[in-house]
């Protein structure tokens, strides 16, 4: 690696909203969204050329309010959908869309960053997720797997499944479940399992994590008390079905195996405030990054639950030396769980951090994380 | 004549004694000389001078005309004359001399003259009565021919008779030995009976061919084997002590019952008895499961006494017997291996009894009991291997005294954690004990150290205890494995250093234990183990292992885990029970905050009136927390404190910076504008870590735990939209954290800072961002 430093990218806004464009095979490209109450808010479409460590961005506006969360679709680089606050009179409420891009900024563009602004485009909207019966969208998902035509979202008690129809124009609320139980139950965080066919989500209301069936909208597993507090994300790694990352208000990071939920596999205990978010990294399942509110990004080699257990931390620059890097690694002892990195330059909290799909080389990859406050936007280049 | 003979005939002399009996010898030798006898000393005088030459005028050779030639040529003429002097007075002594000799040989000649014919005579008349006497002995034997010729044939008839005579008192014996030996069993004299029988059987066996002495043999046989069955039968009652065994075994021997036989049997014997010592013995361990009915030493004693006693007995009168007896030579060996193979087998299972019994031994108190029942049972067991040496008994009873004492060890070490967690418990009782109002219970560091001087005296007496198995008194104590191991490994690294380790690792556990699935340890009982653990590190560690190492005498060179070590450990401990602590305090507080935050409408909300209910709650909790941790630990440092830190308002935030940052504006700049100035404003003040390490002090302690509620707080508001009231509301909350958290922290900065960066937040997520007047917020705040 020739340079460890973070490459920054300033936002004008505060954001919270980060995701790595899913449809994207090629370039390391990620969406951001931004939050201001008083302005219009912006997409960043944020390319990194790993090659040139070179940023391209460009802005999209979002005009119906901040932007909470964001995901892109799996099928269609143009399309995302975001949940978003709409804050009418003395009433906030968070609603969700499908947005499609335009037509030239999907492959990403490739004109200097300076002029971007100049030109800031407007999404188009493609449809609304309907939710006035349900309340506030926490969480939107695409079926990770699938053709774009399938979303759920979390809004308030409600497991919602909608289906895109007629190119995404309209959305149909096919099937949904909801929470029951006592006080107020709100989901906070879900997420689509990759696997079973994609008939697994993952929610996350309080302290509570649940799984359901997306065929039958039932719940096939619950695990109370999860976390001390709050559970704030959850994510499945990629390459071994039943397992699962949380993190949450105890500061933990807990890993577990869906089969058998009375206790974690593995429990982290590294950052010092909440932990906001946490990411497998899509190609190497032992690479777990998390993000927290300690300002704090930490990237742990969790190799004793990974699906590669001895180890192949892909390190190389060149194809040429892998073979010989490989037959190192062979007689190397199963390596230990380890923290690879901590990356302190964020001022503030990190709220998001995502790792891009793209990988070069086997070898590179963007992770990227999103911090409050000053605004900063941080790609680090995974080592 | 004869006397010259004999002293010719007494042998040559020395050569020294001839010269000084020269002159004497001389006249002999002049009679020699006649008489024609070699004259050795005349020999020896002519060697001197000329050796018997011609010139030598006592040599045989003298030559009387060269002896004057050569006189006349050689000497002066007074040598001559001197010379002639000499010869003639020298002739003059011999021709006396000769004269002497003749009378007094003639006088002898006479007398023995005489005596031959007084001889003659009576040799004539002895000559007669030897004739006489021939003749008598003649008429002598021939009539004793006579005689005897005569008698011969009765002489032969007499011998006949007595050799018949005794026969037939043998042939009465052996006729008479079936009855014999009859009466001898009824009797009961079996000794008597097997001498008889041992006569008899040679000759019975050599003439078993004739039928009657068959006869014999098979009723002596039967009588015999009917002794043999009493006597055995007898063996086996065994009723009569060993003396009387020992007889019957010695019978049996003699009887020619198979040897070997008789070991089994008598080992067979003995070995019942002894067994049913051991059921004894077993049924004392009581029901499995059950409490044994007697107490270990007892059992040992009994043990001892009646097992181990009849053992010795049994091996001492079986060695006797089979072994050490004159003429056993031959079957020793096979006796020998028989018995050692018996003994083990026996000993095997008192063993096995003893360790169940010591495994039984639960208590954790005094342990002298014990320790006096294994030394009773070690010495015993000398005793026994002095008796049998090779059969291993002592190392194997070692063995189980080894065993006994680290079992014991290992059970005090469990006793000890036992007693730990149940002071645990009890302080989790009496922290969970509800107050009474007003009074409050014990309070922490009474707690500290009541649990702490528990825990000393209880190792103390533990030590005390173990301390037994090495004294002076007992046997054991100078085994190698009691002097060096026993100290160094058990007691010092498993006991000691185990006990230490527990505690810390106990502690640690409240920190990852199922702690955010129910059952959390109290708070409080974090921090008191956390100064529990410190203390460990500061003194009783050291104490303790100084404690162990004076009482046992741990050589240095073996001592295991330093001290050094086992106090990091403690530290490390100390410090992940004050930072998980920290963690535990400041998240609930958090919680509290972050509910509150997220139930309230804060878009809607009214003006504010007073100061929320939850943030007087935060500050009655911090001031509950400070009390806390200020009865476990020191103040620790403050930075120093700007002189009106109480006063302080938000005057000076609200005014001069706050009118930059909140004042409405809607140009397009403005964001820009607000961001700028607050990252300025982020470069000026210091980086707020918010979880820096905890240190061993009440001011560290609760910056942590205000830091994190703070922070949490603030992570909280960045997730709502506020309406003006509800910034106007935060606002008002701020200030009222502001004027009393402040005393609690280390950096009052810190907590300003914090405070700031959540109004600025509340204000950025504010729809209409209007702030309330600095002095209504104090009064708001004096009023609440």
């Amino acid at each position: 690696m020739e340079d460890d430093a973070p490459v920054i990218y300033g936002l004008e806004f505060q954001a919270r909203a980060l995701t790595p464009q899913t449809a994207e095979t090629d370039a390391i490209r990620f969406l951001v969204g931004t939050q201001s109450l008083k302005y219009d808010n912006q997409i960043h479409i944020i390319d990194f050329d790993d090659e040139n460590n070179i940023i391209n961005k460009n802005v999209l506006l979002h005009q119906v309010g901040e932007i909470w969360q964001i995901s892109a679709s799996p099928a269609d680089k143009g399309v995302l959908a975001t949940c978003y606050n709409r804050t009418s009179d003395s009433k906030v409420m968070t609603c969700a869309a499908v947005w499609r891009m335009p037509k030239e900024l999907e492959s990403g563009s490739h004109e200097s960053p300076d002029d971007s602004s100049s030109n800031t485009q407007t999404l188009e909207l493609l449809c609304h997720l309907d939710n006035t019966a349900h309340g506030n969208m926490a969480c939107v998902m695409w079926e990770p797997m699938g053709d774009g035509k399938k979303l759920i979202s979390l809004a308030d008690n409600h497991l919602l499944l909608w289906d895109l129809q007629e190119s995404s124009s309209k959305a149909v609320l096919s099937n949904s479940a909801a929470l029951e139980g006592k006080g107020q139950l709100k989901f906070t965080s879900g997420r689509w399992s990759p696997h079973h066919n994609c008939t697994q989500v993952a929610t996350a209301n309080d302290t509570t994590i649940r799984g359901w069936d997306t065929r039958s909208m039932r719940q096939i597993y619950c695990i109370e008390n999860a976390h001390g507090q709050l559970v704030r994300d959850l994510d499945f790694n990629p390459n071994k079905q039943y397992y699962l990352a949380s993190c949450g208000d105890d500061c933990k990071v807990k890993f577990w195996d869906t089969r058998n939920i009375n206790e974690p596999v593995k429990t982290l205990e590294e950052h010092s405030h909440w932990v906001w978010n946490v990411r497998y990294n899509h190609s190497h399942d032992q690479l777990v990054l998390t993000g927290s509110s300690d300002s704090r990004v930490i990237l742990s080699n969790m190799v004793s639950i990974s699906s590669e257990p001895f180890g192949h931390l892909v390190d190389d620059d060149e194809l040429s030396d892998q073979e010989d890097h490989h037959q190192e690694e062979k007689t190397k002892e199963p390596l230990q769980d380890s923290i690879i990195a901590t990356y302190e330059e964020h001022e503030d909290s990190v709220y998001a951090v995502e790792c891009s799909l793209v990988y070069r080389n086997q070898c590179r990859g963007g992770l990227r994380s999103c911090s409050y406050q000053v605004v900063q936007f941080m790609l680090y280049k995974n080592r | 004549m004869a006397a010259a003979a004999l002293g010719a005939g007494g042998g040559p002399a020395g050569p020294a004694e001839a010269e000084a009996a020269e002159p004497r010898r001389r006249p002999h030798g002049m009679l020699k000389l006649y008489y024609g006898l070699p004259d050795p000393a005349a020999g020896e005088a002519g060697r001197a001078a000329d050796a018997g030459g011609p010139t030598d005028i006592n040599g045989p050779r003298f030559d009387p005309e060269a002896f004057l030639t050569k006189l006349q040529k050689e000497c002066p003429l007074a040598q001559l004359m001197d010379c002639e002097t000499d010869m003639v007075k020298q002739i003059r002594a011999l021709d006396s001399d000769m004269q002497t000799l003749v009378y007094e040989n003639y006088n002898k000649f006479i007398s023995a003259t005489d005596t031959i014919r007084t001889m003659k005579n009576d040799f004539k008349r002895m000559e007669d009565e030897m004739d006489g006497l021939a003749a008598n002995m003649a008429a002598i034997t021939e009539s004793s021919a006579r005689v005897s010729s005569t008698l011969r044939d009765r002489h032969e008839q007499i011998a006949k008779l007595s050799g018949v005579h005794t026969l037939l008192r043998k042939l009465q014996f052996l006729l008479e030995l079936p009855a014999r030996l009859t009466r001898c069993v009824e009797l009961e004299a079996y000794g008597t009976a097997v001498r008889y029988h041992g006569r008899a059987r040679a000759v019975l066996h050599h003439y078993r061919h004739l039928p009657s002495f068959h006869g014999i043999q098979a009723d002596c046989q039967v009588i015999m084997a009917g002794l043999a069955q009493r006597l055995r039968q007898r063996f086996r009652d065994g009723g009569s002590g060993a003396k009387d065994l020992a007889e019957c075994v010695e019978l049996l021997l003699e009887l020619e019952e198979p040897a070997e036989e008789l070991c089994d049997e008598f080992l067979a014997h003995a070995g019942a008895r002894l067994a049913a010592e051991l059921d004894t013995l077993e049924a004392e361990l009581g029901p499995p499961g059950g409490a044994p009915t007697c107490d270990i030493l007892e059992f040992t004693d009994r043990g001892c006494n009646s097992f181990v006693g009849n053992l010795c007995l049994v091996i001492a009168s079986y060695q006797e017997l089979f072994v050490s007896r004159a003429g056993a030579a031959p079957i020793a060996p096979m006796a020998r291996a028989k018995l050692a193979t018996f003994v083990e087998g026996l000993l095997g299972r008192y063993f096995g009894l003893v360790e169940r019994r010591v495994q039984l031994e639960k208590g954790v108190g005094d342990s002298s009991l014990l320790v006096r029942a294994l030394d009773r049972f070690h010495r015993r067991l000398q005793a026994l291997e002095q008796l049998l040496p090779g059969a291993g008994s002592a190392s194997e009873g070692t063995a189980i005294v080894e065993r006994a004492a680290r079992a014991r060890v290992a059970q005090y070490l469990q006793a000890l954690r036992g007693f730990y967690q149940d002071c645990l418990t009890d302080v989790r009782q009496a922290l969970a004990a509800p107050r009474l109002a007003g009074k409050e219970g014990p309070g922490l560091a009474e707690l500290l150290a009541t649990v702490s001087a528990s825990l000393l005296g209880q190792v103390k007496a533990v030590l005390g205890y173990v301390h037994l198995f090495t004294a002076r008194d007992v046997a054991f104590s100078n085994k190698p494995y009691f002097k060096g191991e026993f100290c160094s490994q058990a007691v010092r690294e498993g006991l000691v250093v185990g006990f230490i380790r527990a505690v810390c690792g106990t502690a640690q556990q409240f920190c990852e234990a199922p702690g955010d699935r129910g059952g959390t340890a109290p708070p409080a009982l974090l921090l008191l183990l956390s100064r529990l653990c410190l203390d460990y590190e500061t003194s009783t560690i050291s104490y303790i292992l100084t404690l162990a190492d004076e009482q046992f005498l741990v050589q240095a060179e073996v001592a295991g885990t330093p001290g050094s070590v086992l106090c990091a450990e403690a530290r490390a401990a100390a410090q992940r029970l004050l930072t998980h602590y920290v963690r535990v305090q400041g998240l609930a507080v958090s919680q509290m905050l972050r509910k509150s935050v997220e139930t309230r409408d804060w878009v809607g909300t009214i003006e504010p009136r007073t100061v929320r209910a939850v943030m007087k709650r935060v500050v009655e909790d911090t001031t509950a927390i400070d009390v806390q941790v200020g009865l476990l630990y020191e103040e620790g440092v403050r930075k120093a404190q700007s002189s009106d830190s109480s006063k302080r308002t938000f005057s000076v935030y609200s005014s001069s910076r706050q009118q930059g940052r909140y004042a409405p504006s809607y140009t397009p700049s403005a964001p820009m504008d607000t961001n700028l100035l607050s990252n300025i404003q982020k470069l000026f003040s210091e980086r707020i870590d918010i979880f820096s390490p905890v240190e061993f002090n009440k001011v560290s302690v609760l910056t942590g735990i205000v830091k994190i509620s703070l922070k949490s707080f603030l992570e909280c508001v960045r997730l709502r939209t506020f309406g003006r009231f509800g910034l106007q509301q935060v606002q008002v909350d701020c200030h009222y954290l502001q004027l009393y958290l402040w005393r609690f922290v280390g950096d009052e900065g810190l907590v300003h800072g914090l405070l700031d960066e959540i109004v600025a937040s509340a204000a950025h997520r504010c729809l209409d961002p209007v702030p309330m007047e600095p002095s209504v917020v104090e009064v708001i705040c004096e009023r609440g």
